[in-house]
């Protein structure tokens, strides 16, 4: 058998963001790779590409998933939220309002992951506590903040989606 | 990283997933969450010529006891196991083991089956599995046969499956009685390898252990057995003295290498301590559950039984 066999591709359909994206894809195609390189999606980071980080973590289905360990081709049909499905109407989203006043990023690299990480904690337990927010994140490494203002940020979040 | 070109294939049926995995063979593989053979085809360890993906197939799901068996579906995921309520208690090795898998965003895709199908020795679940004296069913097209854990687990990454068969699901015996069960593990930070890990799963019955099953992660070319630790305890009221003794025996069945989570001195030392926990409190589930099982029939049933017994 030759090494170099011909490259076969398949059409999916995925919608992301609320909107059905379709595409030609090799198989092997990492999900984070389609959204950022097909589909121009670049909030989605690429940090570690070996499952450890969470810099690439995105909703499948509303489940956080990290996009460097997920082939595109098994997204056919699901439905993907990046970090750029989080705006609405051209504002923030209090996610991102509560990432912003607790200050809780600095590079912002791990950002993505945190916030829809966030996304999906206070989906399932609008009230968690500290220690479960901790728990909830313990997937996503960040360098610089020490993690002490993402827990503010998330009880931030927590509190004004409560007024709401 | 990218790894080597595959064919993908997302079969609605299990006869369609196994008709291809018959068409491939060796060069083909089955993926479910992909939370290990992803990474290891993204480092060309693994390069299979075609990829199956079993997740769009129903009734692979199933977690619950049925027919005198606690079950696992082929596509339970570690986040299912961490959140069921039955897992806990009489059956706390398993919740406790799950939770302490990678981390919340692996734990939302990996699977019980495909650990224990990985079979890394450094996995959790096999551990577990050898505990609570787990069986593995493996369909192919030729039929269905079950595998007990300790043939099915042959060396590392390697196990008894065959390149045509699937795990469909996992069973183990429901405790007719007593049961309790625990999870240790040493890790350097959430995500990471075990340093060691020790499952513990006990049955009671008059207030001894019935039997014990004990088994370790991360020591080993795969995961070991403690046998004569469990024989120590088989029908021993678990006092201090029999948890140093089985603890001991644990440490001596470790055949822990140095490496740089630990010198193998110092990890045969962690599963004696690791050991000595699990039991304690695998004890204590024993405990509550003989007190919780008043609010049951089974339990009043028992607790009636025994005392005609004394």
């Amino acid at each position: 058998m030759s090494a170099t066999s011909e490259i076969t591709t398949q059409a999916i359909t995925v919608t992301v963001n609320g909107d059905e994206r379709s595409a030609e894809v090799e198989p092997r195609l990492l999900l984070v790779h389609f959204l950022r390189e097909t589909l121009g999606l670049t909030g989605t980071h690429v940090g570690c590409d070996t499952t450890s980080c969470g810099a690439c973590t995105v909703l499948v289905d509303g489940v956080p998933i990290k996009s460097c360990t997920y082939f595109a081709v098994q997204a056919d049909g699901r439905t993907v939220k990046t970090v750029e499905g989080l705006i609405q109407n051209g504002q923030l989203h209090p996610i991102q309002q509560g990432f912003k006043e607790e200050h809780g990023l600095q590079c912002g690299f791990c950002t993505p992951g945190m916030l829809l990480v966030t996304s999906a904690l206070l989906e399932e337990n609008p009230d968690p506590t500290e220690e479960e927010i901790r728990w909830a994140i313990s997937g996503n490494i960040c360098r610089c903040t020490g993690y002490q203002n993402i827990v503010k940020s998330v009880q931030w979040v927590a509190a004004k989606l409560k007024e709401a | 990283m990218y790894p080597a070109s595959f064919e993908y294939f997302a079969p609605r049926t299990l006869e369609e997933a196994l008709q291809t995995l018959d068409r491939f063979g060796e060069e083909g593989k089955v993926i479910a969450g992909g939370q290990s053979l992803i990474p290891l085809m993204k480092l060309r360890f693994a390069a299979p010529r075609a990829l199956i993906d079993i997740n769009r197939i129903d009734g692979l799901d199933e977690l619950g006891e049925r027919d005198g068996q606690l079950r696992f579906g082929a596509l339970v995921r570690h986040k299912t196991c961490e959140r069921s309520e039955l897992l806990r208690g009489r059956y706390g090795v398993f919740g406790e083991a799950a939770r302490q898998i990678a981390d919340p965003i692996v734990r939302n895709l990996g699977t019980v089956a495909g650990s224990l199908a990985h079979a890394d020795p450094q996995g959790d679940w096999p551990s577990v599995m050898l505990a609570a004296r787990g069986e593995i069913v493996a369909r192919s097209s030729d039929g269905e046969r079950t595998i007990a854990i300790d043939e099915f687990l042959q060396g590392p990454f390697t196990t008894a499956l065959e390149p045509n068969e699937i795990v469909t699901e996992i069973r183990v015996p429901a405790p007719t009685g007593r049961a309790g069960g625990a999870y240790e593990k040493l890790e350097r930070k959430i995500g990471d390898f075990a340093t060691a890990g020790v499952a513990v799963h006990l049955t009671f019955a008059n207030g001894s252990v019935e039997a014990a099953g004990i088994a370790l992660t991360a020591v080993g070319p795969t995961n070991l057995r403690a046998s004569a630790a469990e024989q120590a305890l088989a029908g021993r009221v678990l006092d201090d003295a029999a948890i140093d003794e089985a603890s001991r025996l644990a440490g001596e069945a470790a055949q822990p290498h140095d490496d740089t989570r630990g010198s193998a001195e110092y990890k045969r030392n962690v599963i004696r301590v690791l050991t000595a926990r699990a039991l304690r409190r695998a004890a204590a589930d024993g405990q509550e559950e003989e007190f919780a099982g008043h609010e049951t029939i089974e339990g009043v049933m028992e607790e009636i039984s025994e005392k005609e017994d004394a």
